[in-house]
């Protein structure tokens, strides 16, 4: 395990990210900390290390939500909405791929609903559509998903906020220092720049690591479009010195 | 011309994506139960312990509280210990008595609370030859929740440990560390350790960046 404690990641930029008091996103509010965080500055093996699943088992249709949940199975029928493929890679902020990770992803249907207890939005559910996937990274970090493009949808936050259709997406990376869950936008879409979740970012390039964009040269013809979204995770760090303690 | 040396990040290092908020509907994709829908083979969840693990077998439950002290009812955990022996088990493995790695999330149902069923972890010891006190790593996501939250459990019954635990001293305020001090009470099934995260406030829990 000392191999595991001698890594570093690179740090994380907390300006970059969100921060956590975000009035514009109301629920932030009373959600923050108003405490700074504690800096570890030597992290610990329960920082550096973390799970690895590649023992976890998958249904051959786990990444595929076109296929993957039937509200009745006795009955068939493909879910509604534009087909697409959201593929790309996992790696890391020195371009090295991250190898056998697990991406979750979860997602409206095409109306923009969500297969939620808790979602009454007026549009309905797809008895063809769950709206849920997760696969592991291949050797070259690449993952992939076949679905439908979610709808945006209205949320109470201002009198008349608007989610622009997005994907949630989550991912592991080598270690818990790598955690990360975000969301993928579409590429032109006009809801980006209105959205007060997006607006939490105070860098346009910071919001640009999150669009997807439309991949023409990976779309299928006559069967779907198809969406490149790369997730970039911190660094791992080269230890060139040792310390001495 | 742009100054040489000027750049905030190296050549080709890229920046990490940006976090987004898990959202409150965060269950379709990582607690599918909870948002019901069907399991699928394996589920990644809050047994980190089976029949057969070693060690003293605990509950850990608690409550997300908000800083209007209402209770986070959306709110999704990781957790993140060492077994009963201090050993980290990095293979996610439902097949085997223990898992380092388990999720949970709080429940309307629960009237809020979350559970992990596990072992005590044991002490984990370092390079340096120095301990860290029996503790469990928390990630803490939410609606509102724009960047997890990482935070550890240690446990009340471990004065010596936490004592010369050099993570839970970095916590430069005595007080401050008593945030992160699980309550033991007697569980149904054994002893169970009760952890309330306090988002914002009074008794504002301690969380970590690293
Ligand atoms: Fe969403």
């Amino acid at each position: 395990m000392s191999d595991i404690e001698n890594r570093r990641f690179v740090p994380r930029d907390r300006n970059w990210h969100p921060a956590a008091h975000t009035p514009g996103y109301k629920t932030s509010a009373a959600r923050s900390p108003r405490q700074s965080l504690v800096s570890l500055q030597t992290p610990t093996l329960s920082e550096l290390s973390g799970p690895d699943f590649r023992h976890l088992h998958m249904g051959p249709h786990d990444n595929d939500l076109l296929l993957n949940f039937r509200e009745d199975p006795q009955r068939s029928g493909l879910p509604i909405g534009e087909r697409i493929i959201m593929h790309g890679r996992v790696i890391d902020q020195f371009g090295k791929p991250v190898p056998h990770t697990l991406v979750e992803m979860w997602q409206a249907n095409a109306g923009g609903r969500y297969r939620h207890k808790k979602d009454q939005y007026l549009a309905p559910l797809d008895p063809g559509f769950g709206g849920v996937g997760r696969c592991l990274t291949d050797e070259q970090g690449w993952y992939r998903f076949r679905t439908i493009k979610p709808g945006p949808y209205p949320w109470p936050n201002d009198v008349n906020s608007w989610r622009p259709a997005h994907i949630h997406v989550s991912v592991m990376g080598p270690a818990i220092s790598t955690r990360l869950i975000t969301q993928m936008y579409f590429e032109g879409d006009p809801l980006i720049p209105l959205c007060p979740i997006v607006q939490t970012l105070r860098d346009p390039e910071a919001v640009a690591t999150m669009v997807g964009r439309l991949d023409m040269a990976h779309s299928r013809t006559m069967d779907c479009l198809t969406w490149r979204f790369d997730l970039v995770v911190r660094g791992e760090l080269q230890t060139w010195f040792e310390n001495q303690r | 011309m742009q100054q040489p040396n000027a750049q905030p990040m190296a050549d080709g290092v890229l920046r990490e994506t940006a976090s987004q908020t898990a959202g409150p509907y965060v269950h379709i994709g990582l607690a599918l139960d909870i948002a019901g829908l069907p399991p699928r083979e394996q589920e990644v969840w809050n047994r980190m312990a089976g029949d057969e693990a070693q060690g003293e077998r605990i509950e850990v439950v608690g409550r997300v509280i908000d800083g209007n002290g209402d209770t986070v009812r959306d709110a999704l955990l990781e957790a993140w210990q060492a077994d009963a022996n201090g050993e980290y088990q990095p293979r996610f493995d439902l097949d085997a008595p223990f898992n380092s790695f388990g999720r949970t999330a709080a429940t309307v149902e629960n009237d809020g609370e979350w559970q992990f069923l596990t072992v005590k972890p044991g002490a984990v010891a370092l390079a340096n030859g120095r301990q860290m006190a029996p503790h469990i790593s928390l990630m803490v996501f939410a609606r509102g929740i724009n960047i997890h939250l990482n935070t550890r459990l240690y446990f009340e019954d471990e004065d010596d440990a936490n004592a010369g635990c050099p993570i839970f001293n970095a916590i430069e305020s005595p007080t401050r560390r008593q945030t992160l001090l699980a309550r033991r009470e007697e569980g149904d099934n054994g002893p169970r350790y009760r952890f309330d995260i306090r988002l914002q406030g009074e008794g504002e829990t301690v969380f970590f960046d690293f």
